[in-house]
């Protein structure tokens, strides 16, 4: 057997069909390539009856929902989780990362909490500012207009505000907040904490033909068959497919590696097949990559060649350095002034109406950098757990727990919508002691060299979880709740720090930097090493400021596709 | 003739499980098993082949024998017997969700298993009969010491964990259930037009929405316009 090779030569090879990859296929499609698409899981389609799991019932499936086979429950629209069988990843040195894939079109797009923030003039540049981690090589001003066009073409609801680093853009209405947001609303401004209309790429309003409009049932985490939310395959690779662009979709194909000839360029990529087990080749003229930072970081450094000994793109030795996540910390408060809630439809959209931007960027404090802070709670639908220890509340307001018989169900309505939970997800200071490598010893069931990571939190991100508990404890407070997520975790447990991966924001693997000795990629996401491979994944972030990185994702992957159309043209690649 | 597994299947009550179970485990039997539901019949949702695969096979397992499920139905009633307006745990098919969560979840195989055995053996020792051949007031008696977290003596402890995973697991299996949600009184899980909280709830809570805040909220009467901006980011329609 050996490696099938196909003897059509594509333009371009986009390596993964997240944001980045489905921004690509949309962008450079549009101008006219022709496009391959290699995808490692299957194709998915949240309108296809087959595998909508949209405003189905707990009842219709015999578990309830329940996460056995995916994480966040059997209803989320991820196929894959922080373990897929048959592909393992290994930790080095004690320390830990937990990896989440989603193996399908559209990748982690289908399932994410649609939280779309721009990163602010500041987040580029805060080195400059409290001397740590590095800057960008590239400013908000370089990365606005692409803000303002992904903002349009995609939609995001929220308002304008002025606040500085928060910067405002093309906004669809927000919804009005929910009513254990307004409590949130009310303990946090006791405190001098700001809040404002969160900011979701979920369509609150009209945007085009194509899409509909959100009918509020709060579950974007099953993707919106009515194409609502923001999905990778729904609003981009759909879209480009309709309009009439030249892209094959190559689905359950796992690439293995860049192929180079004997200059170093890239040639194109041999992918698994993953239903019948065979190698293949494809041909391009240009690879763009976009498996996410931490796949594309491992396609490099299994693509050696003669030329690209240590891996592709790696002659700096950065490619899987610097890797980071979002800092994560929550707790729980009980409301009791939410008992016996009158009921009525509080689904709204996919997630928080409101949420709290950072605050702190010019107070004096015991970390760096900050985080924001989302809002649970209300009175959401039944699944597997709802029900458990339904009367341990009584514990605060000096009723019986435990026991039997019909008074268990005057506990299950009372308490019903009366939890009010918050998380704070901040930023890390990236470093190159935070990494993804090859396992030298292991192969997944494809045959590919895994990874291993070795990571460990700092003192920074320690504290500032600290903070994050402190803080929402206080609110709490301010709520007139009562913290039910016990004392605080201390030194010995981080302070409530969760750990490293369980956000699923990697980025920086791949960062973008002036100095190739420094950096893998130049700014416009180029490898520094060979012209033309680019990286549109998260991959190329230098830091990731306390914003989901999505918006950004899509942003610079917009803005990379347009440097490769007008290097074509200029035949410079 | 009713073998064990017939004798199983008819405590389940007619769940599709049921109609996996035979279709599953005696597939030769094809006259008596051609009306029943295939497989693939499965209640309709999402499911990627390896996790369709899965639940078969979880379907065709069979995890508790017959004294267990009945025991489990005693407990699971004596947790949440029938009320005026809505029917009882095992109405709600309980024992079948929790049947299916043992398979689904084995880690939760031997605390339950085990956790009958302990509260036979208390039984046995006790009331000189298993549990499920007691009396009611001498069940509800046992219950009593095992049933309230805070009140327990040590030497039941392992009784009241026993306890507290089958109200967690018939409360959870309840509500998920047409039946309970419509007792809890959920409203939505369907298409609609949020537009905030109803006024009079606001009210009691004492908060109102302010027109600042309003200002920036979606007008639902245009919803279905296309959206506009002018250079500066401001919605004009």
């Amino acid at each position: 057997m050996q490696i099938k090779k196909s003897p059509k030569e594509f333009d371009v090879i986009i390596v993964g069909s997240g944001a980045g990859g489905g921004m690509a296929t949309k962008i450079l499609s549009e101008a006219g390539l022709n496009i391959a698409v290699v995808e490692a899981g299957p194709h998915f389609d949240p309108a296809d009856p087959e595998q909508k799991n949209q405003l189905k019932w707990p009842y219709e499936s015999p578990r309830r929902g329940a996460g056995s086979t995916r994480a966040f429950g059997e209803f989320d629209a991820a196929y894959g989780g922080w373990n897929i069988e048959g592909e393992p990843y290994t930790k080095k040195n004690g320390t830990e990362f937990e990896w989440f894939r989603s193996r399908m079109l559209g990748g982690r797009t289908n399932h994410w909490g649609r939280i779309s923030l721009r990163f602010g003039p500041l987040d580029f540049k805060r080195r400059s500012h409290d001397g740590l981690g590095d800057d960008w090589p590239i400013s908000y001003e370089d990365v606005k207009p692409y803000y303002d066009k992904v903002d349009k073409l995609i939609g995001v609801f929220g308002s304008k505000e002025g606040i500085s680093n928060e910067p405002d853009g093309f906004f669809l209405p927000a919804p009005k907040p929910r009513l254990h947001e307004m409590y949130y609303k009310k303990g946090a401004e006791k405190m001098g904490i700001p809040v404002i209309p969160s900011r979701l790429s979920i369509l609150t309003k009209k945007i085009n033909e194509d899409r509909g409009i959100c009918f509020y049932c709060n579950q974007c985490s099953r993707s919106c068959s009515v194409y609502a939310d923001f999905s990778s395959g729904s609003c981009l690779i759909f879209p480009a497919q309709k309009s009439g662009g030249q892209i094959t979709l190559f689905t359950d194909a796992m690439v293995r590696e860049v192929v180079t000839n004997d200059s170093g360029k890239a040639t194109g990529v041999i992918y698994i097949d993953k239903k019948d087990r065979k190698e293949y080749q494809l041909n391009a003229k240009i690879v763009v990559l976009a498996a996410s930072a931490c796949s594309t970081a491992r396609i490099l450094l299994n693509s050696k060649s003669k030329t690209h000994q240590n891996g592709l793109g790696n002659s700096s030795g950065m490619v899987g350095k610097y890797l980071h996540d979002s800092t994560g910390a929550d707790r729980i408060g009980f409301v009791p002034e939410l008992m016996n809630r009158k009921i009525y439809n509080e689904d709204g959209v996919g997630g928080m109406h409101v949420y709290s931007p950072w605050w702190g960027n010019d107070k004096k404090l015991d970390f760096p950098r900050g985080y924001h802070v989302e809002v649970w709670g209300g009175l959401g639908m039944p699944s597997y757990g709802f029900g458990f220890n339904a009367n341990n509340l009584n514990e605060y307001i000096g009723g019986e727990i435990g026991g039997y018989g019909n008074a268990l169900r005057d506990d299950v309505k009372r308490f019903y919508g009366s939890i009010v939970g918050m998380a704070g997800r901040g930023e890390c200071i990236a470093r190159e002691d935070n990494y993804c490598e090859i396992d030298p010893d292991m192969v997944d069931e494809w045959g590919i060299p895994v990874l291993r990571f070795n990571y460990t939190w700092s003192q920074h991100e320690k504290l500032q979880a600290k903070h994050m508990v402190e803080t929402f404890d206080e609110i709490i407070d301010g709520m007139g709740g009562k913290v039910i997520s016990g004392e605080r975790p201390g030194a010995d447990r981080d302070y409530g720090l969760l750990k490293p991966g369980q956000i699923i924001h990697e980025v920086g693997t791949t960062r973008m930097g002036n100095d190739p000795k420094k950096s893998v990629t130049n700014k416009y996401m180029q490898l520094h090493d060979v012209d033309n491979v680019f990286i549109v994944d998260g991959g190329p972030f230098v830091s990731q400021a306390d914003k989901n990185p999505t918006w950004t994702i899509l942003a610079l992957s917009w803005r990379t596709c347009d440097y490769i159309v007008d290097q074509l043209n200029k035949q410079n690649i | 003739m009713m073998n064990r597994r017939d004798t199983i299947k008819s405590l389940l009550l007619g769940s599709v499980a049921v109609g996996l179970t035979v279709q599953g485990c005696a597939p030769k039997e094809d006259s008596a098993t051609a009306a029943l539901p295939k497989a693939e019949n499965t209640p309709f949702y999402g499911r990627t082949p390896d996790e369709k695969a899965r639940d078969k096979r979880l379907h065709e397992e069979i995890f508790f024998n017959e004294h267990e499920l009945e025991t489990i139905a005693v407990i699971c009633d004596i947790i949440l017997p029938k009320n005026d307006d809505f029917g009882s745990a095992t109405d709600a098919k309980v024992p079948e969700f929790i049947e299916f969560i043992m398979k689904d979840m084995p880690y939760q195989q031997v605390p339950i298993r085990g956790g009958i055995m302990w509260l036979d053996s208390y039984s046995n020792k006790n009331n000189g009969k298993e549990f499920k051949r007691c009396s009611t007031e001498e069940q509800l008696a046992i219950c009593d010491l095992i049933a309230y977290p805070k009140k327990t003596k040590p030497e039941h402890n392992q009784g009241e964990k026993f306890f507290t995973s089958m109200r967690n697991l018939t409360l959870t299996g309840y509500y998920t259930t047409e039946m309970g949600i419509k007792d809890l009184g959920y409203k939505g899980n369907t298409p609609n037009v949020w537009d905030g909280v109803p006024e009079d709830v606001l009210k009691a809570h004492g908060f109102e929405y302010d027109a600042v805040w309003l200002a920036k909220c979606v007008d639902q009467s245009k919803r279905g316009e296309l959206a506009k901006w002018d250079a500066d980011g401001n919605l004009i329609s």
